[in-house]
Formats: C-alpha cells, sequence, structure tokens
C-alpha cells in the first residue's frame, strides 16, 4: 500500500516537472509567435493609477495600458488582442526573461543594468515617460529637504531602483536614514499614513497617482528634491531584433504622429489625403501609402495607421491618463515634444 | 516474481526522474549560455549600496553584499528562534487547557484554535502590523509601569527596543504557529490512555502537576515528530516578513537581486541558507527526540 501511494506521488511529481521543462527556444522571431497566437501578452502593473490601472469593469487603463494596444494593433492588427498580466516590481524581470509575456510596459526605468547583457538583458524601446524619484511627506510635518530627514524611517517599495536611488541621495549627504522596505507600492502608502515611516518615496508620478487616492491629498506634499533621472520605456526580453525594432518603431510612430498632428480623430482623412495627394511623400511613407517602411520591420506596411487608429497619438494618450482633466494629473514638463521645450523626439520615418 | 517487478518500476521511475533533472539543469545551462550570463558570484564582494533597517552586527551600505546578506540571515534566524519559543509557550499551553477540567479556559482555547487556523498567515501578518502595531499611537505608552511600552515606532520590553516590524512578525508567526502545535498537543495528550489521567486525578494530584509529571512524559514521544515539521513551516513562513518591511532574508536577497540581476545565483544563495537553517532546526528536534524518547519505545 505504501508502495504504490509512493508510487503515485512520485508519478506526479514526474508530470509536475515536465509540465514546467520547456525546452530552449530556437531563432525564431517572438514577433512571429505573438501573430500566430494571434495576442499578446503584455506584463503591466495593474496598480499605478494613469499608468495601468483595473477599472471598475475589470478593464485595465492608462499609460501604459495604452502602450501595449499600440503594440497589438502593430504586432496582431487588433487592439484588443491584449492579454494583460499584473505584476509585482520583483516579479516583472522573471517574467520576462522566462517568456512569461511578450513584452514589458510597467513604469521600468531604462538603466545600464537591465539592458546590459551582463545584467537583466533586457532591450528598452525608446522612453515614453520621462521621471524622476521623490519623496512624499506630510505638509505638517515641517519636513522641507532631504537634510531635514536625517535618521528618520523612509518607506520604499522593493525590486527598484528606489532603494539605490535613496541610498546614494543619503550617502551622497552623509546623511543617516532607515529604509523600511515593503513588498509593493499599497504596503508602502499604508504603511506611511498609518505614521510608520516620516517619508516614502518612490517615481515623483507614482508619488502623485498614489496621493490622489489618499483621503486628503491636500495634506501631503513632494518635497523638490529630485533623487534621479527615471526614464521609463517599455523592453523586451534581450537578443530578439525583429521584436525590439518594432516596439521602437511603434512608439516613434506615436511621437512622430503627434509632430505631424496626426490624431486617432484624423487618421482616416489624413489617410485619404495621402492617397489623394502623390506630392505628401512624407505623410505617404509614414502611413504607408508607398514605400516599404513597415514590411523592413516585418509588420504590415500601414502598421503606423492601426496604431493611431487604436491610441491616438502620444499627445493624445498623455492627455488621456495624464493631462489636465485626467484624474491623474502630472504637468507634462520634460515630456513634451523638443519643439515645444521638451525632450520627446523621433528619427526620421526614411 | 513480484518483488521483481516493484524492482524494476522503481529503477524506471529512478531513471525517468533523473532524466527530467537532468533536461532542467540543461535547460538552464543552454539557456544562460543563450543569454551570455553564466554563472557568477563576484557580486558578492561587492559594495551592497543599501542600507538595512535593522541589523544585529554592524552594517552600513558600503559592506559587500556578502555581509549583508548574513546579517539579514541573522535577521531571519532572530526572528525564527524567537517565534519557536513564543510559539511553543502559546501552543503547549493551548493544546493542554483543550483538555483542562475548566470548560471556560477550553472553550477559549477551542476558540484560538478554530479562529486562527482558518485565516491564511499573510492577512494575519498583515493584521498585526498595519492594524495593531501601526495603530498604535506615535508617543510612547506604558500600560504596565516600565515593564512593556507601546508606541507604533517600536516596542519595548524590559529595556530591550524591539521594532514594530521584527514585532509583528513575532506575534505573527508565533500566534499562527501556536494554535497548529496546540492541534499536535492535544493529539499526542490523547494518545495517552485515559486511565493515566484518571489514576493521577484519583491519587489527589493537582490537574498542572500531574499534566508535567505523568501525561505530557508519555505524549511526547508523539507529539515531537509532528512538533518538528510546525518548526520547519515556521521558519519558511519567516518569508513572508517582507509583506511587513522586516529586512529578513528573503526581503535582503530580493534587493541584491534586484540590483545586480543575478537572479539565478540569489535564488541558488536562498535556497542553500534555508535548507541550512532547516537542516539546523531538523538535527537539533532530534538530538532532542532521542533525549526524550524512552529507548524501549524506540522501533
Amino acid at each position: 500500500m505504501t508502495k504504490r501511494r509512493s508510487f503515485v506521488s512520485l508519478l506526479s511529481t514526474c508530470l509536475a516537472m515536465s509540465a514546467c521543462a520547456t525546452l530552449g527556444a530556437g531563432d525564431t522571431s517572438r514577433l512571429d509567435l505573438i501573430s500566430k497566437r494571434g495576442e499578446l501578452r503584455c506584463g503591466v502593473s495593474g496598480k499605478i493609477p494613469g499608468f495601468s490601472f483595473l477599472q471598475r469593469d475589470g478593464s485595465y487603463a492608462g499609460m501604459d495600458v495604452d502602450l501595449c494596444k499600440a503594440f497589438a494593433a502593430a504586432f496582431v492588427g487588433d487592439p484588443s488582442k491584449v492579454q494583460y498580466r499584473p505584476l509585482t516590481a520583483p516579479e516583472r524581470f522573471t517574467a520576462l526573461k522566462t517568456g512569461e509575456i511578450d513584452l514589458l510596459s510597467r513604469n521600468t526605468t531604462f538603466n545600464l543594468s537591465r539592458d546590459a547583457s551582463g545584467g537583466n538583458g533586457a532591450s528598452f524601446a525608446p522612453v515614453v515617460f520621462h521621471d524622476g524619484q521623490g519623496l512624499l511627506v506630510r505638509r505638517d510635518s515641517g519636513i522641507r529637504s532631504l537634510e531635514d530627514l536625517k535618521g528618520q524611517s523612509i518607506c520604499v517599495g522593493s525590486g527598484t531602483t528606489t532603494e539605490q536611488n535613496l541610498n546614494d541621495a543619503f550617502q551622497s549627504l552623509g546623511l543617516p536614514y532607515k529604509p523600511i522596505k515593503y513588498q509593493d507600492l499599497n504596503q508602502v502608502v499604508a504603511g506611511y499614513l498609518q505614521g510608520r515611516c516620516q517619508a516614502m518615496t518612490s517615481d515623483r508620478s507614482q508619488l502623485a497617482s498614489a496621493r490622489s487616492g489618499f483621503e486628503r491629498p491636500e495634506d501631503h506634499e513632494i518635497l523638490a528634491d529630485v533623487l534621479s533621472k527615471e526614464p521609463l520605456a517599455p523592453l523586451s526580453s534581450g537578443g530578439d531584433q525583429r521584436l525590439s525594432d518594432g516596439m521602437r518603431w511603434v512608439v516613434y510612430a506615436l511621437i512622430t504622429a503627434e509632430e505631424m498632428g496626426i490624431t486617432q480623430a484624423n487618421v482616416d482623412d489624413k489617410l485619404q489625403e495621402a492617397r489623394d495627394n502623390p506630392d505628401l511623400t512624407k505623410v505617404r511613407r509614414f502611413l504607408g501609402v508607398e514605400g516599404d517602411l513597415g514590411s523592413k520591420l516585418g509588420l504590415s506596411n500601414d502598421f503606423v495607421v492601426n496604431v493611431i487608429q487604436a491610441t491616438g497619438n502620444y499627445g493624445e494618450i498623455y492627455n488621456r491618463h495624464l493631462g489636465p482633466d485626467s484624474a491623474v494629473p502630472i504637468p507634462r514638463g520634460l515630456n513634451q515634444l523638443h519643439r515645444d521645450g521638451g525632450v520627446i523626439t523621433a528619427p526620421p520615418f526614411q | 516474481m513480484k518483488w521483481k517487478r516493484s524492482r524494476w518500476l522503481e529503477l524506471a521511475l529512478v531513471v525517468v526522474v533523473l532524466t527530467l533533472v537532468g533536461i532542467l539543469v540543461n535547460n538552464l545551462a543552454v539557456n544562460l549560455i543563450r543569454t551570455g550570463l553564466g554563472l557568477s558570484f563576484e557580486w558578492l564582494w561587492q559594495p551592497a549600496g543599501f542600507a538595512l533597517s535593522e541589523h544585529t552586527l554592524p552594517y552600513q551600505p558600503g559592506d559587500s553584499t556578502a555581509w549583508a546578506l548574513l546579517v539579514s540571515w541573522l535577521n531571519s534566524l532572530r526572528v525564527i528562534a524567537c517565534s519557536i519559543v513564543l510559539a511553543t509557550v502559546l501552543g503547549v499551553g493551548a493544546g493542554a487547557a483543550r483538555r483542562s477540567l475548566n470548560p471556560l479556559l477550553r472553550q477559549l482555547a477551542g476558540l484560538y484554535v478554530g479562529l486562527i487556523r482558518q485565516i491564511p498567515l499573510l492577512l494575519q501578518l498583515l493584521f498585526w502590523y498595519f492594524v495593531a502595531f501601526l495603530g498604535l499611537p506615535s508617543q510612547p505608552f506604558a500600560p504596565i509601569g516600565t515593564l512593556i511600552s507601546l508606541s507604533n515606532q517600536g516596542v519595548g520590553i524590559l529595556g530591550l527596543n524591539l521594532s514594530v516590524e521584527f514585532s509583528a512578525v513575532l506575534v505573527g508567526l508565533s500566534v499562527f504557529t501556536g494554535a497548529a502545535i496546540a492541534e499536535v498537543v492535544r493529539g499526542g495528550l490523547d494518545s495517552v490512555p485515559r486511565g493515566q489521567w484518571e489514576a493521577f486525578r484519583s491519587l489527589g494530584i493537582n490537574e498542572g502537576l500531574g499534566l508535567r509529571r505523568v501525561v505530557l512524559p508519555q505524549a511526547l514521544p508523539a507529539i515531537l515528530p509532528a512538533l518538528s515539521s510546525q518548526y520547519l513551516n515556521l521558519a519558511k513562513n519567516s518569508t513572508l516578513a517582507i509583506a511587513v518591511g522586516y529586512a529578513d532574508l528573503y526581503a535582503v536577497s530580493d534587493t541584491a537581486i534586484t540590483q545586480t540581476g543575478r537572479a539565478i545565483e540569489g535564488f541558488l544563495i536562498l535556497l542553500l541558507s534555508f535548507l541550512a537553517l532547516n537542516l539546523l532546526i531538523n538535527g537539533g528536534m532530534q538530538v532532542l527526540n532521542r533525549i526524550v524518547v524512552h529507548p524501549a519505545q524506540r522501533t
């Protein structure tokens, strides 16, 4: 009897193990896999209002989510064919590396360690949001600068560059501090609101979106000190040139569309206009009426049209989720087009 | 004939299992080569670059990552050791109370075990931390003279200062495991023949003394094996500490992995550390088992 039982348990172990054993992928691009599957698996946070947040009806919304839709429009031809995977900060790179998701669109900071093959070995698309790490404190605490936080407790989330930036800032000033480290942002917020920490730290955009959910947001303020550059960008697992090229040019398409004044509302008119007028060569190339730019990437030649129909241009995406009338207003600042004084720009579609 | 067949079956199974393990290891090796990563542990000796909220040995962000991991392993060890003691006291108390003559005591213990065992540990930890400990006022107050001082910035017991994170993990783990130990103890007590209880009661020996001198010694052989598996569970459950901000081994290796990108090496170290920890607990319990169990009862 015991022998039989041990046999059964051994057998089930074997089955479980063989289910886990995935053989190494061949040389084909993930792009083929995505279009064959007819669906894009996109890693998001799901917990950051304005970037990716679960709605009442169970769908996700936010800037990161719109990027997933734009990628799906370009790679599959349908922005609704996205399977969202909510991931915590520590989980995200493992999920990407193991191939559980195709790409990550989740407030991820672009830096050397994550890009290099000796680090996370990821391939980053262009920066879609220029952020910086900040500190949120109570207005009545009297804390106005980093020096005022000497020896105090600071709530911080795990699995992010946030911890290192915090340390770099305090160490360079020779200030002692106590990091209270939690697993995700919700716990950081709870620890801060319960008074465990005198300050909480995260990217300023995340602080703004967290504060929007407080009972009395006006009682809290984001310090003027910016601890780091946080350029946030979507990314794929390294070594897949076709996928990373595809992602890169989808983001550039969103930016170029804003530069050209092509919006979700007028893209069909612009397309018709370009078809009728052979002199509009720049727009014709961009929208795939002439030339073979899309095919060169291994996408449909008019992928730009699909993308703009799905989400609108970069500026429209920004305003939809972070604009002055949205729930999480964040001034555009660095994220304006280059011609408007920001740093957002795209190389030519040629 | 039959014996031979089962031998062949076992042999085949071993081959299958070994093949599967081989495939897994090969996958890992192939993927590591494909991504050009390879295994490397040099990062262990580079400066950690992050602070720890609590440490028993001196620690600074400029110290090596290996030192940070060791310090955090000691944090884990500290909370596990304290929780084991507290959980055992709670568990033995509650387990004995369930067989007490006092109906109020019996029901209270039953309520404790019933309630605690129904709620996931993570929820309990979050409750103890965010509701119970962080719900305390920010200015310390001392309910029992100078014995204990409580605030949401720290807990003081007899001049010993504990962080709220440590206290929450300690209480959470102890209360949760205590309930499981109570059941183990009750089961052990039930394994002692009724006659033994009746015997000491009829001799006029009081309940406490009878329990300690007559029943428990006979119940221990049944209790100890299950008890050690509860201790092992407790040690493993301590990794949930990351949810409430305690700088245990899991939380710190998580930070180290994020900063270095060395996930596989980091998890290997984690695995080996917990293996070492659990072997330590297991070894200790085996020694205890050998001392407690009467030679005649050994099989």
